[in-house]
């Protein structure tokens, strides 16, 4: 096993690098800089920049400097954001990200895989239906509309919680972005989890332990259950990735610093080392998260292993 | 000290500061943006100024109104022929960490402002020092060769390259603050590193999370800190407008810097009073590319500029009531009186309508051979909305407009790089003067989008900031402005407005044309 990670992990620098390159020069075809803006700045100005970040220099040099620090694990510096350098800016918002999006993960595989089993239990009845609408109407309207008005009812409304911000970092601020960032979730969980609970029941050796005279609970629990995850499973990777780098939308929307708005706002600010950083980090949290995957998959499932 | 130590006295200083919080009073800003740094000398935009004007002072500052009074200068003189400027240091002036201010702090960040190595993107608002402008595009080499020098510690003397009526106002901003040379020299860049920086402002920075909120407390050190009434500031990083006016009326906010225009209505009449909305010195307006067919015919620009119906921008489009925009500038700047208005301002639409169409008839386009135009803005709700208007408005005159958008960053190079026929640009003044907004027009400078040129302006420009005679020289600049409008180099569309919420529970705040509102004048009841 181990054997297997460290190969994978291996395979993944090449990959890396491949994608730092097309990024570092599809970056540079983009109209604009990172120092054009309402106000031009006098030509002096622009070049002593320009001299400060390299990018006077012809862009195969800035793309060896580049590779060359980051070969070092070294990011460099933000264009625009200049107190902090990349590094240190994932470092200050990651851990929030990870607070929220780690939280909304458990949240969202608890809620959809007991939604799921609910729903397989009860096929086809009309509590089965009505769950199925609700959780699909999450899935379905998208989260910068379901943000404003959570806001609006549980914030502004009912008093329930606070509107929007990090606050002390305690449970009541992050109730409604994690409600939030988990409804698509637990809606593709709870759809996935039915089918393959529905699925399990109806195979042989589920019937051989109703024959037996089992109690329900002990079929789903001890017999069903762990085949039924295997698609859950293979849906986690991405969940956690998607999660765990953050959501322009819903960091921007409850006033939240963690790293998911830095994919767009440094594409738009032209801050080339930024988008770089990030796109450096993602890499590399995805194919950690996917090799994490695809343990836990053999794990679950013994033919994986032998093979 | 040793570090264990250190983290103890924080941890002491932390429970101090949690207690004395209790009956602390603190206000919230809705400030929009994350600053790009706290350094002076590396900020462009209205909301790292909140900040840093805040934390830093420099020889005058911001009263309630944005005019300029004493700061950190205590009186001053000025020479006869309006070239030396004497500032008196108040005694006792201190930097947060007790470090005296010194003249000799003004001089060395006026010079790393304006060497060229600082980069630093409004060096040229100092301009008006002598040498400042050579140093900065590396003429001169020697930066001891610029016009500010410290006689003594607490005596700055300050020379110009000529008379500056506006550059008092000009020492208000952020960047005239001095800086810690004694913290710079021993830190380097890192000097403003949370953990480091040290200011002179009615307030010291303690905490900043990016995309989240920049805290700063109260400067006990601070020459007039007994009648700051405010303890803490947080200034919030959100960029999502309905969701701050959300937490605003659930709290969250004391003071919001914008708001969604098209809730104006709902705000007036469900926060009554709390909306304020009051002229800004700023233009919103469209740029014309008179270099090339069919915009380097006067009579099409003229066409152009006189049927947009300005009327109905702000109230109707845009909802908050813009005022229109005849002149090129503002009213309202110092030493300029009313500015020069278009002379068919006061026609009534239908005759400017039938005007229009004439010229255009004249210079040869018709229903049969309309004119095309691709009119470009930058992506954004507001900007969208008044182009669809001004091409329905341009519609009966049998003009064919593509409208075109990209993302900020590519609008303004291209713009820069004079690929436009008419494109979206505004421009705030840095500082109180009319000279601000028709530099815009001069010949030769990039954000001159459309390239419009007469020698005439340009010659009339230079010899008004060569005249001692305020009278003489705004007559000049009327001269100027009109040359501009009866040529028709650019159609300004309306002034802009400033747009804050703030809560009854806020005194201390007047709108004012520069929309500066220092936290040390305001106080909060609880």
């Amino acid at each position: 096993m181990i054997r297997y990670s460290l190969k994978r992990l291996l395979t993944a620098i090449p990959v890396l690098w491949i994608a730092i390159t097309v990024c570092f020069f599809v970056l540079r075809l983009a109209p604009g800089g990172p120092f054009d803006g309402e106000r031009p700045l006098p030509q002096t100005v622009k070049d002593n920049l320009a001299a400060h970040y390299n990018l006077d220099k012809p862009l195969v040099s800035q793309y060896l400097i580049y590779v060359g620090n980051v070969a070092k694990g070294d990011l460099g510096p933000s264009f625009i954001t200049e107190d902090f350098t990349v590094s240190e800016q994932i470092a200050i918002g990651l851990p929030y990200t990870l607070k929220l999006g780690g939280l909304a993960f458990v949240f969202s595989i608890i809620v959809g895989v007991s939604a799921g089993i609910y729903g397989a239990l009860n096929r086809n009845a009309l509590s089965d239906y009505a769950l199925a609408s609700l959780i699909l109407a999450g899935l379905v309207v998208p989260n910068f509309l379901v943000a404003p008005v959570f806001q609006l009812i549980f914030g502004l409304k009912l008093e329930w919680f606070p509107v929007g911000g990090w606050g002390d970092g305690s449970v009541r601020f992050l109730i409604l972005p994690i409600s939030v960032l988990s409804l698509p979730h637990i809606a593709r969980i709870s759809r996935l989890m039915r089918g393959s609970m529905i699925e399990a029941l109806n195979t042989n050796f589920i019937r051989t332990a109703r024959s037996k005279g089992l109690s329900d609970r002990a079929i789903v629990w001890r017999h069903a259950l762990r085949p039924a995850l295997t698609p859950i499973v293979s849906y986690l990777g991405p969940a956690a990735s998607y999660l765990l780098t953050g959501s322009l939308v819903v960091e921007s929307i409850f006033g939240i610093p963690g790293i998911g708005r830095y994919f767009i706002s440094a594409a738009l600010n032209r801050d080339y080392g930024m988008v770089l950083g990030t796109v450096i980090f993602y890499m590399v949290l995805i194919m950690i998260l996917n090799l994490l995957v695809d343990i836990f998959y053999s794990w679950l499932d013994p033919r994986v292993r032998t093979q | 000290m040793p570090s264990g130590l250190l983290r103890l006295v924080y941890a002491v200083a932390l429970t101090i500061g949690l207690a004395t919080s209790l009956q602390a009073t603190t206000l919230n800003i809705h400030n929009g943006g994350d600053p790009s740094s706290l350094d002076p000398h590396k900020l462009s935009g209205d909301w790292e100024n909140r900040i840093a004007g805040d934390i830093f002072e420099g020889l005058v500052t911001e009263d309630i109104n944005a005019e300029a009074v004493p700061g950190q200068a205590e009186s001053w003189t000025v020479s006869d022929d309006k070239l030396v400027y004497t500032f008196k240091l108040r005694d006792g002036i201190k930097w947060t960490d007790g470090t005296p201010v010194t003249a000799g702090d003004f001089v060395f960040a006026f010079q790393r402002l304006l060497n060229p190595e600082t980069a630093a993107e409004y060096a040229y608002l100092q301009y008006p020092i002598k040498n400042a402008e050579q140093i900065n595009s590396g003429a001169i080499t020697d930066l001891n060769e610029l016009g500010a020098k410290a006689i003594d510690d607490q005596t700055l003397e300050v020379t110009l390259e000529r008379p500056t009526p506006y550059f008092l106002t000009a020492l208000t901003h952020y960047t005239a603050y001095p800086l810690p040379k004694h913290l710079l020299e021993a830190k380097g860049a890192d000097w403003v590193k949370i953990e480091n920086i040290v200011t002179n402002g009615a307030y010291k920075p303690v905490e900043w999370v990016p995309g989240s909120h920049v805290s700063t407390v109260k400067n006990e050190n601070y020459w007039d800190a007994a009648n700051v009434k405010i303890d803490n500031v947080k200034f919030f990083v959100l960029e999502d407008e309905t969701a701050a006016l959300k937490r605003y009326r659930a709290g969250e906010f004391d003071f919001l810097t914008e708001f969604p225009t098209d809730q104006y209505e709902w705000i007036k009449e469900n926060l009554p009073g709390q909306a304020q909305v009051a002229p800004y010195a700023g233009l919103y307006y469209y740029v014309m590319n008179s270099t090339k067919p069919p915009l380097d015919n006067i009579d099409v620009r003229k066409a152009l500029s006189m049927s947009v119906n300005r009327e109905v921008i702000g109230p109707q489009v845009l909802g908050t009531g813009e005022l229109p925009a005849y002149s090129w500038v503002p009213p309202g700047m110092a030493n300029y009186g009313e500015p020069v208005y278009v002379d068919w301002k006061d026609m009534a639409y239908g005759d400017k309508l039938a005007e229009a169409k004439n010229l255009l008839a004249g210079a040869g386009y018709s229903s049969d051979k309309p004119l095309k135009v691709q009119l470009r803005y930058n992506t954004n709700e507001n900007h969208k909305r008044i182009a669809v208007a001004i091409a329905a408005m341009w519609k009966p005159l049998g003009v064919e407009v593509e409208l075109y958008n990209t993302e900020t960053k590519v609008h303004y190079d291209e713009m820069q790089r004079g690929i436009v026929e008419i494109g979206r640009a505004g421009w705030l003044a840095d500082y109180n003067d009319a000279d601000n907004f028709l530099s815009l027009l001069r010949t030769g400078i990039t954000h001159n989008y459309g390239r419009w040129s007469n020698a005439e302006f340009d010659s009339l420009l230079d010899q008004a900031n060569a005249n001692t005679d305020l009278k003489a020289r705004a007559d000049l600049l009327h001269k100027a402005e009109k040359i501009a409008l009866d040529d028709s180099a650019a159609i300004p569309i309306y002034y802009y407005l400033a747009r804050n919420i703030v809560s009854p529970k806020v005194t201390g705040y007047a709108n004012n044309a520069f929309d500066i509102h220092r936290t040390r004048w305001m106080s909060k009841a609880e």
